[in-house]
């Protein structure tokens, strides 16, 4: 009854078959369409950017075309070397430092310090874990005047290290709490049949929880990859050095110095930025759209 | 009590019943502080530290070079009373947050309840729709951001075809905040897939039911879906409006570095960098941190506050 009344009239009128099955259909219909039309307006500025990345030079101001009418691959050979003095290989080089010490420090120091709240008894750990959790909503930017002055004194400014050091010291508290509510999750009899074994808590954690933890550290390592390439403010501030330049700086750089006069280069490096991380969305797909749901990480 | 009674003795030397007995428990504890000792290390010395010391250094000039001078309350008046480039960062930086953050919900929300009622194909869209939420925040992307909205930007081409006038969205003052509340709310994925999953915990009995009761579409949605969805709605709303105010990648590559045209798109954290960075004010840039602090505390809290005026949750009340 209900179904009827909200069927639109016209479409209920033509139906040749059951009504409520025309309805479904059309309303099926409907729906794919609106999806894919905004699904085009969603990929669009992505597709532009691949597509005017090919573009020959006299076709970016004559071809209104998202896509080119011939393919020429001469932009990225020019976009390489488009910074005088270095090229995008060393910013893909310093990028790639840096992500692999962050997710490395990300996944050990946090597993070390979930393993601790969420499997052993220790006095204060309630308190420790509320200033824990505190700290998951700590905006970074209070904390990069007085983190560059200390970094600063230590020498650290140009190098990967102010990146890097902080994060194997489980300062990521997103991650620490990822990984206590999947430990939680852990059958505690296990536990207790390698304490049976004579199993420290050291062995515990290496043997025991650590391997069964995987699925979480995974969805640690790749999302510390991801955020950590897209980074731009922390690495803008301790960054000042062209040959420390990751590639987002570098591609800001390239932005400022050459501007418009070389959109089509420009957005050669910008879609070669973008591959490293796309390839993961590929490969850990699943993962990533999942843990989302399940853990309610932010991309 | 079953927890002691379940657990063997560990080692040898306690007796069967006291198994938590006192060596265990000890080196139980001991190993807690290894296992957390980087962690708390890091929460001294890259956290809680850190943090008093801008604070002091709020309550000072300094500028890396000579030290800290001490000035009183300076910084903090200079902001609230003497730097109008100030307000104008506290302006659009909210204005950026109380439209993109419902914007970017909004959407979500519609093309999540599209999705939901149509499961063929719902997760190849699902992955698809997250591409610009995965992408979205890189400079790359501001980038074509730029040239998009620009003067000669393939944007123009799109809405003169509806006979819209074509500006440099970007270069005027009243339309280039504008540009990036699009950006952000372009990046509706990943809280789509958030409400997707609730929305598949809401069980199909609860639909028919009001189907039943004669609910059409509109009456279903305002009083099962929404209600049904509000724990899930608040959590989006938390962390949009947190990541909201703290925007900083697309405003800063846009306008140059600059937070321009005429400060319109200035957001708190670009004009934090720029006292900072820029020109090394790093005590005035302590102050509009704590400021800053404070102010998304207060936020927070009212956000949380709220949730109990407007969040159901299925265990309480009239289940």
């Amino acid at each position: 009854m209900a179904t009827t009344t909200v069927a639109p009239v016209a479409t209920a009128a033509a139906a040749p078959g059951p009504v409520g099955n025309n309805r479904r259909w059309y309303e099926g219909a409907t729906a794919h369409v609106v999806l894919i039309a905004l699904l085009l307006v969603a990929l669009y500025p992505i597709v532009y950017m691949i597509g005017t990345s090919f573009k020959a030079p006299d076709e970016i101001l004559n071809n209104v075309n998202v896509l080119p009418r011939r393919f020429s691959p001469q932009n990225y050979a020019e976009g390489w070397i488009g910074i005088p003095g270095v090229t995008f290989g060393t910013f893909f080089l310093n990028s790639a430092v840096v992500a692999a010490g962050v997710v490395i420090g990300n996944v050990v120091a946090c597993s070390l310090a979930a393993f601790a709240f969420a499997r052993l008894k220790f006095p204060l750990r309630g308190f420790w874990f509320a200033i824990m959790i505190g700290t998951l909503l700590l905006p970074h930017h209070v904390l990069i005047v007085p983190q560059y002055v200390l970094f600063n004194s230590l020498e650290w400014i140009n190098t990967p290290l102010p990146l890097i050091v902080p994060k194997f010291l489980a300062t990521e508290a997103f991650f620490v709490f990822l990984m206590v509510q999947f430990m939680r999750g852990i059958p505690r009899s296990l536990d207790e049949a390698a304490e049976i074994d004579g199993c420290g808590p050291y062995r515990r954690f290496l043997f025991v929880v650590l391997p069964l933890t995987k699925p979480a550290l995974v969805t640690t390592a790749v999302f510390s990859f991801i955020w950590t390439w897209n980074d731009f403010f922390t690495q803008l501030v301790y960054l000042n050095d062209l040959d420390a330049y990751t590639v987002p700086i570098g591609l800001r750089l390239f932005l400022d110095s050459s501007g418009q006069n070389a959109i089509a280069p420009m957005f050669a490096m910008s879609v070669l930025s973008l591959v490293p991380v796309f390839l993961f969305f590929l490969v850990f797909q699943r993962l990533i759209v999942d843990g989302i749901n399940t853990s309610g990480i932010k991309g | 009590m079953a927890d002691t009674a379940v657990r063997p003795a560990p080692a040898a030397g306690t007796t069967q019943t006291a198994s938590r007995g006192r060596p265990g428990r000890r080196k139980e504890a001991v190993a807690g502080y290894v296992f957390l000792s980087p962690w708390l290390l890091g929460l001294f010395g890259i956290t809680l530290l850190p943090m008093l010391y801008s604070l002091y250094l709020s309550f000072t000039d300094y500028d890396l070079l000579q030290d800290p001078e001490w000035v009183g309350l300076e910084n903090y008046e200079r902001m609230f009373t003497g730097d109008p480039q100030f307000w104008n960062a506290v302006v659009a930086t909210v204005l950026f947050a109380v439209t993109s953050v419902p914007l970017k919900l909004a959407v979500a929300l519609g093309v999540a309840l599209l999705l939901y009622r149509n499961r063929r194909g719902v997760g190849l869209y699902r992955s698809l729709y997250y591409v610009p939420s995965l992408l979205g925040g890189s400079v790359a992307i501001a980038i074509v951001w730029q040239t998009l909205f620009g003067g000669q930007g393939a944007i123009n081409e799109v809405l003169a075809v509806f006979g819209i006038p074509t500006r440099a969205w970007i270069n005027d003052p009243s339309f280039a905040l504008g540009t990036l509340v699009v950006l952000a709310a372009w990046q509706f994925g990943a809280p789509m897939v958030i409400f997707l999953a609730g929305l598949k915990q809401i069980p199909a009995e609860m639909f028919e039911a009001a189907a039943l009761d004669g609910a059409g579409r509109f009456k279903q949605f305002w009083h099962v879906t929404l209600p049904l969805l509000s724990p899930v709605l608040f959590f989006n709303v938390v962390l949009e409006t947190i990541a909201g105010f703290q925007g900083f990648t697309a405003a800063f590559v846009i306008s140059g570095g600059t937070g321009g045209p005429a400060d319109s798109t200035l957001l708190y954290t670009v004009y934090l960098y720029l006292r900072g960075f820029g020109d090394f004010q790093m005590g005035y840039a302590s102050a509009m941190a704590w400021v800053f602090l404070i102010v998304l505390g207060i936020i927070t809290a009212i956000v949380f506050r709220s949730g109990s005026l407007w969040v159901h949750y299925a265990d309480e009340g009239d289940r």
